[in-house]
């Protein structure tokens, strides 16, 4: 049995040169990519190099047996630095990662020289069958090693004690945020010996080589053509490459984080002959904050969105913990899942609520469009061929009363089987304006209008609400499905406005 | 005492140590089947052609177009199977089937040079399918009697009787889910053939030595010209037990046919249709209490939903039967059961084996009844426990029924529950919206397999000549530990210290003849095979020291690796010297152990005995907490007290409490699988096939406070170093959830409001169990989903089904060979 004391991680090798073949830096080393086709997955890739440390679970970014850690850019966009961000290898095409440097479990440390995280998980019984573990190690690895992660302690721990799901439940004494674990299943433990693992680590030393990565840029995407039979890869440079590579390809299919295509990929054999890269296009990647608006770019991750806006838009702060897991965040972006249209997508009620509107981009020029009047049908939306989602638009000021509630089977990481946005202003006890939008309750994310007129103009007392519910109840068109009965769905959308009622009479209370 | 359970002075088991492979689980570096690919040149990919269908014949399949893919090499069919076409122990399941029986059955297989090859392969090949109609609900299977394999019946006393002087006399119905067992490692298969024609098939599999000889069968091989090793597995959870076979066949096939190894790897998809998964179970009980609530009587019918083909499904029935008592002392008892057939996936072992559900049922009973009987349901669980002298419907003694109340008074205790318990009633009472409620659910759980002649193991110890020890036994590591403790009996039983001792993977050519890992009996069976081994050894170099010490053979000690004489502070001399001098004096350093479970003797197919060596006992306290909007929930803390006897290896059996607590509430809660019950032309396919659709437990959870103690002075006699099994008794701690969750929902109604709750009670099926509480408030009809348990009040109650006079009786082959033994032996 080797020593299961942790040992510092030592510095990774020189990064892999960019001149010649597509390649990763993994551990230190160069993996090679070429000819390698799109719809290989990073893991697969991983696996056919030796590193069989990264499992299969179950090919679709809910399991997390796969995740790694890549340096990307600081989440909260501070220049010059790395964020160790992980993310599901299963999902993202291996060529999306050219000129990049990842870390798997194998990198982090060996049976003879622990990491710090390796070496918790150990000798707290973190691991039973072992298989979940590589990744469960770096996915707590990436939270180890995040910023800032013991600043904000003490910070949160005066709440009355039933608030739904106290955010203390989920930090550690230590700043670690359960929620970097969301994406990770275990089937043996039951979670207990990993979260003291988690919470019973310390901050990197100083000569740790992967903490000192941080201080230094993350390697600059690469303008990859990796061309392969059974589909090429391509990254966009800028705006104009990639106008460029979608006049050449106009069926290509586009890919920010893959966190849904990935799924096509390994579930549905979704094969393509042209994928472009998206996610590190600059024009894609800006966040604004102006008096009359706040503008998110498409390709921005969420967890990048949720780092930058730090709380300016509340709406949006209670969705991003509720959407999918820390992995598929680190990936996942606006504008792929506006892209896809899907009508239980989380962002699209919270957005209709605040009255977003979508930024289309086409080499010809931009277009605004209220998301109200985006979608067309299922999986349908005005999007004309040609045309990218650059960014989000939302108008300023924001209503007084957010809210964003999501009916699910679970709290971490799932999908909706209802979702509302609430945006409200209600002054002097009469309702001044209320949009609500709803999500897995029609064949599109909806406003729900009639509900929304019920409220205007009335007074934000539990009898208007009880009518209000009433009509909420009957807005869409819900279906029986493997998630929830339709029954359940029209009666989650009552209790969603019953709710936000009751949570704002109470605030009020506490607050007079 | 027996020597088995006596445990030395500074013992390496009871040692809370971390899983023996942790170091390489946390770097990557342990291997897995799958892992082992990259490392085997020249594999070949295997790939299912599975039907769409859930019942249909299969009357032509062209595979000439999968020839035209490139990279495809070889399409595997019934017609290129040497041997026996079947994939099982009971020649149901043909291993490519002219019959398909549910959605996802594989009728052929394609093996490619890349799994992209072989997958387009497989989605060349044409087949052509006649569709039949098909049974996908056991209620369909019921009404149309679609019944397979034994009906076994239990009996004791006169249930017409006890229902007659019970004072209150309630009967119902409850059907309830099955459950995915989600190893997050999938099945896989690697399989080679050597120059000889022999088969070397790794395995991720609870029972090499079945597998081996399915592979043989298959093959036309005796078994000896097939070996199966397993290094450790990613989860097993009982899926593993039976459904490896097959798999490994089509992989030992394929690399016959080629000459070239085969890996089979079942993606997550394949592996949720294809492969089996816990029974789901309808029941209809009748019971009667007396005016104490002291249970009087109790007449139920199980039928365990079986899917396609018998698999496990008789034994698991079995279980269920056995356990419906759980902790409860029932004086008249008639339980019928049976297995309706239907066109799903062939339904299998899950931790606890039919166990959870006869359980369930009795639970469920006793959480709907103690409203009705105006019991607080902790008292009405308290009051009917079994005590000294009385035993279960099936005839066995129950020993030790005070460490029930020892569990149980245990977690009152430790986990304040009278203390919370008023604060949740004050709670409840200043909060209109939200509710909580704690529930004490106990356990007692048996202990060996049913059938007394898979109660055996083996085990191969080496000595070498430097004084390392290399041990190798019949059980399988799938994250249960075993490994751990096994290492931790031969260095207590060698008295060395655990460095020097190494443990080999499991293989069928050095312990032949082995049982699956199953029944939580690993420890115990492979744990006194391990010991014996070592014994024969150390027996051995008892002699050698003795004479080297000059002290008499029963005065010498092994103590820490060194040798010395009883009380004798003088000459010692260490392990590894001893051994080398052994080894100079021509003495054996190898020994083959062998164990079987005294004890033991059943009779199937009256139901009666006592197939347990002993019961494992559990208490948990659950407090939850339900949103009255959504019907969501938190479990807010749980406390456990569960008996393990004196623990071989602390952290490992912690670990195997918290886990099957947590998946046990998994089952109870939140894993939903939903087969499509519609006419639509996908009726029978698994709606939930995904990790997307089929959710898991995950950190959302797990208890926000999780204290988990073993139960003290629990020193077990008659099993290795007094400890006892802990796998599969824990997952059914998870009750005190279900129950909880009821209790809640039945707090947002009026005072001794009565909830039915479905299963999984998932956050819709609370929100329904919460509105019919608050109809009872608001004096409205109870709103009831379609399909939903019924109850009904007084009465002589409602019969549930009875058999027809004659139906099959269990009969296991095994217990048939012993009788034919029997009789043979009484004729000479």
């Amino acid at each position: 049995m080797a020593s299961l004391s942790p040992a510092t991680p030592a510095a990774p090798t020189a990064p892999a040169t960019t001149t010649g073949a597509p390649g990763i830096t993994v551990n230190g080393r160069t993996v090679d990519l070429t000819g390698v086709p799109a719809w290989t997955s990073a893991l697969d890739v991983l696996r056919e190099n030796g590193l069989t440390g990264a499992k299969e679970g179950c090919a679709e970014g809910e399991c997390g047996a796969c995740s790694v850690l890549v340096a990307r850019p600081a989440t909260d966009g501070a220049a010059g630095t790395t964020t160790w961000t992980a993310i599901n290898a299963c999902l993202i095409p291996a060529a999306s990662l050219d000129g990049q440097e990842v870390v798997t479990a194998e990198g982090l440390g060996t049976p003879e020289h622990l990491h710090p995280v390796q070496s918790e998980m150990a000798v707290r019984g973190g691991s039973q069958c072992g298989y979940c573990t590589p990744g469960f190690v770096c996915s707590m690895a990436a939270e180890y090693y995040r910023p800032g992660r013991s600043d904000a302690l003490d910070d949160d721990h005066d709440h009355d004690d039933h608030d739904e799901h106290d955010h203390e439940h989920d930090h550690g004494p230590n700043g670690f945020d359960l929620h970097a674990l969301s994406g990770n299943l275990c089937r043996c433990t039951g979670y207990r010996p990993i979260r003291d693992a988690a919470y019973a680590l310390g901050e990197p030393g100083h000569d740790d080589a992967l903490a000192q990565r941080r201080d230094r840029p993350a390697p600059e995407p690469v303008a990859t053509r990796v061309a392969a039979a059974g589909g090429s890869y391509a990254r966009a440079a800028d705006a104009a490459d990639l106008f460029g590579l979608l006049a050449e390809h106009p069926d290509a299919v586009l890919v920010a984080g893959s966190t849904d295509w990935g799924v096509d990929v390994n579930l549905k054999a979704a094969r393509a002959p042209f994928v472009v890269g998206i996610d590190r296009v600059p024009e894609l990647r800006t966040l604004e904050i102006g008096d009359s608006s706040v503008e998110i770019g498409a390709a921005l991750t969420l967890s990048e969105v949720e780092a930058r806006l730090s709380g300016r838009v509340p709406l949006l702060g209670q969705l991003f913990p509720q959407f999918a897991s820390r992995l598929i965040r680190n990936g996942a972006t606006i504008g792929g899942n506006l892209g896809t249209g899907s009508p239980i997508g989380d962002t699209p009620p919270a957005l209709l609520a605040l009255e977003a509107a979508v930024v289309l981009a086409s080499a010809e020029g931009e277009r605004d469009v209220p998301l109200v009047d985006y979608f067309t049908g299922y999986r349908q939306t005005v999007r004309r061929p040609g045309e990218i989602i650059r960014a989000v638009r939302i108008p300023l000021p924001l209503s007084p009363i957010a809210a964003f509630h999501k009916i699910a089977k679970r709290r971490f990481d799932d999908i909706s089987s209802v979702a509302v946005g609430f945006a409200v202003t209600v002054d002097g006890g009469t309702v001044t304006k209320a949009r609500i939008g709803l999500g897995g309750v029609a064949a599109t994310p909806i406003r729900a209008f009639e509900t929304e007129a019920a409220l205007e103009g009335r007074a934000w007392t539990k009898p208007v609400v009880r009518e209000a519910a009433a009509v909420m109840r009957r807005e869409g068109t819900p279906m029986d499905d493997h998630r929830a009965s339709a029954a359940y769905r029209s009666a989650m959308l009552g209790s969603a406005l019953l709710k936000l009622h009751s949570a704002t009479a109470t605030r009020q209370e506490v607050g007079a | 005492m027996s020597t088995l359970s006596d445990r030395p002075d500074r013992a390496v088991v009871g040692e809370a140590l971390p899983h023996e492979s942790a170091a390489l689980h946390v770097t990557g570096a342990a291997l897995y089947t799958d892992d082992l690919v990259g490392r085997t040149a020249g594999c070949l990919h295997a790939y299912p052609v599975q039907a769409p269908y859930a019942r249909a014949t299969v009357t032509a399949m062209r595979v000439e177009p999968a020839y035209a893919v490139p990279g495809v090499v070889r399409v595997l069919t019934a017609a290129d199977v040497p041997g026996v076409n079947d994939a099982g122990v009971k020649h149901d399941e043909p291993l490519f089937p002219t019959e398909v029986m549910f959605v996802g059955h594989a009728v052929a297989w394609v093996l490619g040079e890349t799994l992209e090859a072989a997958r387009l392969g497989a989605a060349a090949v044409q087949v052509d399918y006649v569709e039949h109609p098909a049974l996908v609900t056991v209620r369909e299977a019921i009404a149309a009697e679609a019944f397979q394999g034994a009906r076994p019946h239990m009996e004791r006393g006169d249930v017409e009787a006890g229902l007659a002087r019970s004072t209150h006399v309630f009967s119902g119905e409850f059907e309830f889910s099955g459950q995915e067992h989600f190893y997050l490692e999938t099945h896989c298969a690697l399989a080679l053939v050597d120059e000889n024609g022999q088969v070397f098939a790794q395995s991720s599999t609870q029972h090499p030595s079945e597998t081996q000889e399915i592979i043989a069968h298959v093959l036309g091989l005796p078994s000896h010209a097939v070996t199966v090793q397993c290094l450790r597995m990613g989860g097993g959870f009982g899926g593993k037990e039976m459904q490896p076979h097959g798999l490994a066949a089509i992989a030992a096939l394929g690399a016959t046919l080629t000459g070239r190894p085969v890996r089979l790897r079942l993606n997550r998809t394949q592996d949720l249709t294809m492969t089996g998964k816990r029974h789901g179970f309808h029941a209809q009980w009748r019971v009667g209490f007396d005016s104490d609530g002291r249970l009087q009587a109790l007449d139920a019918t199980l039928t365990a939903d079986g899917g396609w083909s018998l698999d496990l499904s008789e034994p698991v029935l079995a279980r269920a039967l056995c356990h419906i008592d759980n902790a409860y002392w029932v004086p008249d008892v008639r339980v019928n059961g049976r297995i309706a057939k239907t066109n799903k996936t062939s339904q299998t072992a899950f931790r606890g084996f039919g166990g959870p559900q006869g359980m369930l049922v009795m639970e469920d009973l006793l959480g709907r009844c103690a409203p009705l009987l105006g019991l607080d349901p902790v008292e009405l669980r308290r009051r009917n426990f079994y005590v000294e002298g009385q035993s279960t419907p099936y005839g066995q003694p129950v020993r030790h029924p005070e460490r029930i109340v020892a569990a149980w008074e245990g977690v009152l205790t430790t986990g304040e529950v009278g203390r919370r318990r008023a604060e949740i009633a004050a709670f409840n009472a200043s909060h209109d919206d939200v509710k909580r409620a704690l529930a004490v659910t106990p356990v007692k759980f048996g202990i060996s397999f049913n059938l007394t002649a898979f109660n055996q193991a083996g085990a191969l110890v080496h000595v070498y000549k430097d004084g390392s020890v290399l041990i190798n036994h019949g059980g399988t590591e799938m994250g249960q530990g075993l490994h751990t403790k096994m290492l931790q009996v031969a260095a207590t039983t060698l008295g060395i210290p655990l460095s020097r001792v190494r443990l080999a993977p499991t293989r069928t050519d050095k312990v032949p003849n082995t049982s699956a890992t199953a029944a939580s009996s690993g420890a115990d069976l492979n744990g006194g095979a391990v010991k014996n081994a070592c014994e024969q050894i150390k027996e051995r170099l008892t002699a050698v020291a003795a004479g080297r010490l000059g002290v008499h053979p029963n005065d010498v000690r092994f103590v820490d690796g060194r040798v010395r004489g009883l009380g004798d502070a003088g000459e010692s001399v260490g392990w590894d010297e001893l051994v080398g001098q052994a080894y100079f004096q021509r003495v054996q350093l190898w020994a083959a152990g062998f164990y079987r479970t005294e004890g033991l003797h059943w009779d199937s197919s009256r139901m009666q005995g006592s197939p347990f060596k002993y019961f494992a006992y559990g208490v948990a306290a659950t407090e939850v907490e339900v949103d009255g909007f959504t019907g969501a929930y938190a479990t807010r803390r749980v406390d456990i007290v569960h008996d393990v006897g004196e623990s071989l290896s602390p952290l490992v059996d912690i670990g195997q409490i918290e886990g099957g607590f947590v998946q046990g509430a998994g089952w109870l809660t939140l894993e939903d699988l939903r087969w499509d019950e519609s006419d639509r032309p996908s009726r029978g396919r698994l709606a939930t096939q995904a990790a997307s659709t089929y959710k898991l437990p995950s950190f959302s959870e797990m208890p926000e406070e999780f204290n988990v103690s073993l139960l003290e002075h629990a020193h077990e006699d008659g099993v290795v170093y007094g400890s006892k099994a802990v796998g599969e008794p824990p997952l059914m701690l998870a009750f005190s959830v279900r129950e909880a969750l009821r209790e809640a929902a039945a707090a947002f109604g009026p005072a001794g409001a009565a909830v039915d709750l479905a299963s999984p009670a998932t956050p819709e099926a609370v929100y329904w169990a919460v509105e019919s509480a608050r109809a009872q408030a608001a004096d409205e009809p109870l709103a009831r989903r379609a399909g939903h348990a019924h109850l009904v009040v007084g009465g002589k109650g409602v019969e549930p089904e009875q058999p027809e006079p004659g139906a099959p009786v269990l009969e296991p082959e095994s217990e048939r060979a012993l009788d034919s033994a029997v009789s043979a032996g009484a004729r000479r």
